[in-house]
């Protein structure tokens, strides 16, 4: 058990002490047969994000894996797998196999056959020995070999041939009902197998994941196996998958960044006397005006203005950034956006319109005029256009963002731009995706421009973007 | 509250059932498991996924008083913990010097005016002194301040709550405390120590279908079903507001209202705006549904 915590405090979650003593508290009210109350009784003790789920349940599965029903938690306390009966168990499974003929000596083809028969009719304990037989047939799994799970996964599924299998499951199901189907049975139908497509997809990725437990050992696989958490994930080398959590994550910390912002207008002084309000109050006490009331101060609204960069050298953080304006647009009244390459260009228009993120994401990059001479970056010359179209409507309630690395192609940097802008600016901040160690290399001229910023930030994940968040309060 | 109020996890599951509500495996082992360690759930998810629903269900289920505290902007320990009736204070005060008039102490109408009798109990208090058995639903939590989220704190671990006129008032039984947050904002780590986390999320197909076979009177199967699979899919088109569960069991009682038992295209287009609040995902989802094959 405490290896399970520690390796969970490995893969990035925040385990307090009080958190692990819930669990093995809680682990003494569950049946220990059961295997999904067993889980489900450590992952609400010790994991209170949802974004962590898939972290802890890879560690989850790591470490359990193994324990079939025969196993009880209570006698491996101590964290410690038994090798032995491990490999006994392993093997009766494999036994099990062989019996029932379906192991290793079944022919390619007939594996795919059974396995289609199996995801037609949804039979799921089918699919189970069937994607065990399929991972025996075709990983060619090797003990010892240093490869990772994903390699195997993929030579399974090359053989399988997964597509194809759709494709044909959809004609079988057209032949069988009587009618042609509709645009929208087709579609519900061919969601049904893809469901079961990917159900078979995991029952595989478990399957190969227990074999490397087996023949690795558990330290090893949990290594192997960490993904950094969602707040981790560098927006540079984000994968699609990443990208879309990470953009379920922006949604909350705009909302944090308004309600920040809103929070240091609520806290300044009271505004003026308020007569009527105090008369009201006193008659609480026989019309003594014990308690003044004051008149709440008029908010003044923040006002935003982002200057994006969106040039190929920070394609991926560009993308995160104007999904970033366009959660930040939805909380703040006033938000002014511009995007740049080596032209300058108001997107505003385009984030309001669009009700669609992807819409108006497409429509900046189809749409905006950013590129002025070769669509190489180059700050000086969009800031000297930013400057001087749009460099009046700055005031002292304005915070400017900056976004972008700073890499100019050697061009001149204008830095006055921003230094005049730092100027008439309530204030004024500069993200960077790059990590700091890359700072001023090369054609980075960073610096040069932070010195008239009220502060550079590192910004390639979420976490970061969140102690900035923070920092502004 | 008694040790054994649930025997194990399967009665969990059939309690919950039996009041219509369908836990799947992870609902039952909290709800469980909360009992058995007097710990607070905190609920997260998409809304209209049936948090509150729950809170009211095991409420059902154990024969138990629900008191609810809606959360807000702006809720202060006066709103959800205790007050002073002021107001009769004063009165009493008052009628006091009337009838003897110069000769009454300090202490005593000091004494007098700070008791049980002036406490304006507010639904934290209440779940607390109560002496049947309550579950205690805190509602949206997450709409409240940080600063006002450690208001929380006291009951949530230790049962409790101290008032300075009074001393500190303990719980003569542990209420079942369920917390819904829809996640605007990230909770204090101090909060989610203190309880069991569950996240609920849309419910997969077949619990989906069971839901709506239990809610929706006199619904066919097959429809049923239907239902189910064209929800799973307009869940997977990017939306603004994905349906949730409600408005799927509101999508199928009216689909049996108006005597549809199979749901073809024209069905389903014109009845997207049951299921959907916005109209650009309407429009989005009448494209998808009619185009893509």
């Amino acid at each position: 058990m405490s290896g399970f915590v520690v390796e969970l405090r490995n893969a990035g979650l925040p385990v307090s002490l009080t958190e692990n003593l819930d669990a093995m508290q809680a682990i003494k009210h569950i049946p220990i047969e059961d295997r999904d109350a067993f889980k489900y009784a450590l992952a609400t003790t010790l994991v209170k994000n949802e974004q962590h789920w898939k972290a802890f349940e890879t560690v989850f599965e790591v470490y359990f894996s193994m324990r079939g029903p025969g196993y009880s938690v209570t006698e491996n306390e101590d964290g410690e797998i038994d090798e032995d009966s491990l490999e006994e168990w392993m093997s009766q499974q494999m036994k099990g196999m062989g019996g029932r003929g379906s192991g290793e000596d079944m022919s390619p083809e007939e594996i795919a056959e059974m396995l289609y028969r199996a995801l037609m009719n949804g039979d799921e304990a089918m699919m189970a020995a069937m994607a065990r037989a399929a991972v025996t047939q075709f990983a060619g799994m090797e003990p010892g070999r240093p490869v990772g799970g994903t390699y195997y996964l993929y030579r399974t599924l090359r053989n399988l041939d997964l597509d194809g299998m759709l494709e044909r499951m959809m004609e079988e199901a057209g032949e069988k009902s009587e009618s042609d189907l509709t645009t929208l049975q087709e579609r519900l139908e061919r969601e049904e197998f893809q469901n079961r497509i990917d159900d078979l997809k995991k029952e595989i990725e478990a399957e190969i994941r227990r074999r490397l437990v087996a023949d690795r050992g558990v330290e090893a696989m949990a290594k192997t196996l960490k993904k950094p958490l969602p707040e981790d994930v560098d927006f540079m080398h984000a994968s699609r998958e990443e990208m879309a959590s990470i953009r379920k994550a922006i949604q909350p910390l705009t909302r944090k960044l308004a309600a920040r912002l809103a929070r240091k207008r609520k806290h300044k002084r009271r505004g003026p006397l308020d007569f009527r309000a105090t008369v009201r109050q006193s008659l609480s006490y026989g019309g003594v005006p014990a308690e003044p009331r004051f008149r709440n101060p008029r908010p003044n609204k923040p006002e935003l203005i982002v200057v994006a960069d969106i040039s190929g050298s920070v394609a991926a953080f560009a993308r995160f950034t104007l999904h970033l304006v366009y959660a930040l647009q939805n909380q703040f009244s006033k938000v002014r956006s511009f995007v740049f390459i080596d032209g300058i260009d108001e997107v505003t228009r385009m984030f309001q319109d669009e009700e669609d993120i992807n819409n108006a994401v497409h429509r900046v990059n189809t749409e905006a005029d950013v590129v002025w001479v070769d669509g190489h970056s180059d700050y000086g010359h969009a800031f000297g256009v930013f400057w001087e179209k749009f460099g009046h409507e700055i005031s002292s309630k304005s915070t400017v963002m900056f976004l972008g690395d700073a890499r100019n192609n050697y061009h001149a940097t204008n830095a006055w731009v921003v230094k005049e802008t730092a100027k008439k600016a309530r204030s004024t901040f500069w993200l960077n995706p790059e990590p700091k160690s890359y700072w001023d290399t090369g054609d980075s001229v960073i610096s040069e421009y932070s010195t008239h910023t009220d502060g550079v930030f590192e910004c390639r994940n979420l976490r970061q973007l969140e102690g900035f968040v923070d920092h502004l309060a | 509250m008694g040790e054994n109020n649930f025997d194990d996890l399967a009665s969990v599951r059939a309690g919950l059932k039996s009041v219509n509500y369908l836990a799947d495996e992870g609902i039952a082992s909290v709800v469980f498991l909360a009992e058995r360690l007097g710990k607070p759930i905190l609920v997260e998810g998409p809304a209209g996924v049936g948090k509150t629903e729950l809170a009211k269900s095991v409420a059902a289920m154990m024969n138990s008083r629900l008191i609810r505290l809606q959360c807000y902007e702006g809720l202060d320990e006066a709103k959800a913990l205790y007050e002073w009736n002021y107001k009769k204070q004063l009165l009493r005060i008052q009628s006091d010097r009337g009838a003897n008039a110069g000769n009454e102490d300090w202490a005593d109408v000091q004494d007098d005016i700070f008791n049980d009798e002036f406490l304006l109990t507010r639904p934290l208090l209440e779940a607390i002194t109560a002496d049947d058995p309550v579950v205690l639903l805190i509602d949206e939590v997450d709409r409240v301040e940080i600063e006002t989220e450690a208001l929380l704190l006291e009951i949530l671990s230790d049962y409790q709550v101290s008032i300075p006129e009074l001393g500190t008032i303990k719980a003569k039984q542990i209420p079942l405390v369920f917390l819904t947050s829809n996640n605007t904002r990230e909770l204090s780590e101090a909060l989610k120590r203190r309880c069991l986390f569950l996240h609920i999320d849309y419910p997969d197909l077949d619990r989906e279908k069971e839901i709506v076979l239990n809610r929706v009177d006199g619904i066919e199967d097959n429809l049923a079903e239907q239902v189910a699979r064209v929800v799973r899919s307009i869940r997977q088109i990017e939306l603004k507001k994905s349906p949730s569960v409600s408005e799927t069991l509101d999508w199928a009682r009216t689909l049996v209202l108006l005597g549809i038992d199979n749901i073809d295209i024209e069905v389903a287009k014109e009845s997207l705006h049951i299921l959907l609040k916005y109209q650009s995902d309407i429009e989005k989802a009448r494209k998808e549904l009619s185009i893509e094959g």
